[in-house]
């Protein structure tokens, strides 16, 4: 029976995985390591997310040591798979210096790359983008573009040679949720790499309707780290984001104007 | 800008101007900041070191810039 999965255990299975590069992952949901009250709470908080996928930044050592920011002694290399970002990165060649140094780390050659163009919203600079795209392609680089919901610079990026591109649900940080979810719908619809949402999400509703527009899965930091409880959002998002998934996969009903009554308006009892 | 003094060669870490014995090798001087080679990447005057076994026969020089970044957490 094709869906004895689904009514005899509690966890889906998702009949198509995420297959990013040729590497398939075991969630549709990656998170960030930033903004936690401590290193304890980020790491129950990725395990209760069901990530594989997490975000490092590359940033100077403190020499002073007045902070324990090196995040590697608490996340295990073996268990996560750690993609570094190039975030805070203004132009096209400071965005490729730090891949090529994240890259050095020697963990990988995956990169999750943003070139910002404006301070206030941290929108991207989608022709940097590009240019650094281009050549760190050419250096062997699989780079997941974060851009802006624009169709026309995912179809460019997807040409440049990204295994993923990732446009965001609203601002970075900004917990706005999906402001355009035509765009990103159009933008799923005309890739064939994976798109990857990424920033915006705030809750896990927004997680959920972000998975129903057909995507291959979210990237989010801030909305489960700037909750009260951020280990139980993470919990909350996992979830939404395997409801998102199979709600898709399931074809929603059409909308209607009008309503249609659920129970027969036959048989009703004489008056 | 620190003032180089006989037997030290100064040269900038991170930004900031230190002075280290003449004859330090970039192993020491990762030694003496208390940090493993092993979870840091290294950029030397603008190229990164990627040879880690490298660094304990690298010769600081005057005027060398490093940077000694890592990972940490991030979006």
């Amino acid at each position: 029976m094709a869906h004895a999965d689904l009514i005899s255990t509690a966890t889906l299975t998702d009949p198509q995985p995420l297959v990013i590069a040729g590497h398939e992952f075991h969630s549709r949901l990656m998170v960030g390591t930033g903004k936690y009250a401590s290193n304890a709470q980020m790491i129950d908080a990725i395990e209760a997310s069901g990530a594989e996928v997490v975000t490092v930044a590359v940033r100077r050592v403190d020499l002073d040591r007045s902070k324990d920011e090196a995040i590697l002694h608490h996340l295990d290399p073996d268990h996560f798979f750690l993609l570094a970002n190039t975030a805070g990165c203004f132009n096209a060649s400071d965005a490729i210096r730090y891949a090529r140094l994240a890259r050095a780390a020697g963990f990988n050659e995956w990169v999750k790359l943003e070139v910002i163009g404006d301070q206030q919203t941290l929108l991207p600079d989608t022709i940097g983008l590009l240019q650094a795209t281009k050549t760190l392609v050419d250096e062997g680089f699989k780079v997941l573009a974060y851009t802006n919901d624009d169709l026309v610079t995912a179809l460019k990026l997807e040409d440049a040679g990204a295994v993923a591109v990732m446009p965001l649900a609203s601002p970075i940080g900004s917990g706005l949720g999906m402001l355009n979810p035509y765009a990103i719908r159009t933008i799923k619809q005309r890739l064939s790499v994976p798109v990857i949402v990424d920033a915006g999400v705030g809750t896990a509703s927004d997680a959920c309707i972000v998975m129903e527009q057909g995507v291959d899965g979210i990237l989010m930091n801030t909305g489960i780290a700037a909750a009260q409880d951020p280990i139980r959002m993470a919990a909350a998002m996992k979830l939404a984001v395997e409801a998102g998934r199979h709600a898709y996969l399931s074809g929603r009903m059409p909308r209607r104007e009008v309503a249609v009554p659920s129970s027969p308006t036959v048989g009703m009892l004489g008056s | 800008m620190t003032e180089a003094v006989a037997g030290e060669v100064v040269l900038s870490v991170n930004g900031t101007y230190r002075s280290v014995p003449s004859g330090w090798t970039l192993a020491k001087l990762l030694a003496s900041l208390e940090l493993d080679a092993r979870t840091v990447v290294v950029e030397r005057n603008g190229t990164i070191l990627r040879d880690r076994l490298s660094f304990a026969s690298l010769d600081l020089a005057a005027d060398d810039s490093l940077e000694i970044v890592h990972f940490v957490g991030g979006g």
